[in-house]
């Protein structure tokens, strides 16, 4: 047990102060959009147009939503030809269906890959991302250097991606500027003949459904 | 919640001004304020694809305003190498943005 003790403070660089090793999360003066949206909640509650609890309950909301109800979607339209008609005909009926609110804030458009066809969602405007389905944006969808060359450039933003379309495939960027937005509908992967639902939404992951990547077939047993 | 964008009712008058296939473009002005037409496609040449529907008017919405009557939403398509000179691509790759009635205009 003694050499224990000396082990740990061979081992253990002691220069440091006693403050914790991880920051707290809020350390450090609060930033002009941080003071703005606390003053904003603490008006709406002491005003009584919204209460805490209803604002706890649409950060559960949004919590709720994340790549895998996405993935879900995308396998089921794979697996049922007339979910996928329905799907890309009123997005927000289907999902519906599928049990999935998409709220009011925005409409919902479903983009088809095909042979022909390879679909690419960004927002050049600000960052719109259709969160009721994917959850919270990745951070680089929000990047200056994704929103601006995604339009003039996504041959070479795919391919940073490791995605290679053939120039016989039409790029078809969808800047969502208004009131829509988009997910892409990717293509089955080969080599999934006889796949669950839950063995095919396992290669859907999020970029799959920005465009930014393809699904890919692992086996069955490691889905 | 707050209900900050509701779709307008069908009480809305249907006439708009552009089909699906016609050619329109975008109307090479400046806005002040929020605009929902990105920079880049101002002037531009494109084709409409398809109707999205009304919409009301975010020019007006983001400062408090109804932003009625609503207007007509339109995905217009334009050819990737029409917008950027030395564009990389094939000459199939397209580009589709929203874009609300009064940004469109028929081309000169």
């Amino acid at each position: 047990m003694h050499d224990h003790h000396d082990h740990d403070h061979d081992d253990h660089d002691h220069d440091h102060g006693h403050a914790p090793p991880q920051k707290d999360h809020d350390a450090g003066p609060m930033g002009a959009y941080e003071v703005l949206e606390e003053a904003v909640r603490s008006l709406l509650i002491d005003k009584g147009v919204l209460t805490a609890q209803e604002i706890a309950a649409q950060v559960d909301v949004m919590d709720s939503r994340s790549p895998a109800l996405g993935a879900k979607v995308v396998a089921r339209a794979w697996t049922d030809a007339a979910f996928k008609k329905r799907l890309l005909a009123d997005t927000r009926a289907a999902l519906a269906d599928f049990g999935i609110d998409i709220g009011t804030l925005a409409e919902f458009r479903m983009v088809e890959n095909t042979a022909r066809v390879h679909n690419v969602i960004v927002c050049t405007l600000c960052s719109c991302y259709p969160k009721m389905l994917l959850g919270i944006p990745p951070a680089w969808y929000k990047s200056l250097a994704y929103r601006s060359r995604t339009v003039a450039d996504p041959r070479g933003v795919l391919a940073e991606f490791g995605v290679e379309i053939p120039n016989d495939v039409e790029v078809r960027v969808h800047d969502s500027t208004a009131d829509l937005r988009y997910i892409v509908l990717p293509m089955r992967p080969k080599g999934t003949k006889g796949w669950s639902e839950e063995q095919l939404a396992a290669t859907v992951t999020r970029d799959c459904m920005i465009g930014t990547a393809l699904p890919r077939a692992r086996s069955p047993a490691a889905a | 919640m707050v209900r900050a964008r509701v779709k307008a009712g069908n009480d809305a008058p249907p006439a708009r001004r552009f089909s699906p296939g016609d050619p329109v473009r975008v109307a090479d002005r400046e806005a002040v304020g929020h605009c929902r037409t990105p920079w880049y496609l101002r002037g531009k040449a494109g084709v409409v694809a398809a109707i999205q529907g009304r919409f009301r008017n975010p020019e007006m919405l983001a400062y408090h305003k109804p932003g009625l009557p609503a207007l007509t939403l339109y995905k217009v398509r334009f050819r990737q190498n029409q917008l950027w000179d030395r564009y990389a691509g094939p000459a199939c790759d397209q580009l589709e943005v929203d874009i609300f009635e009064h940004w469109l205009e028929p081309p000169k």
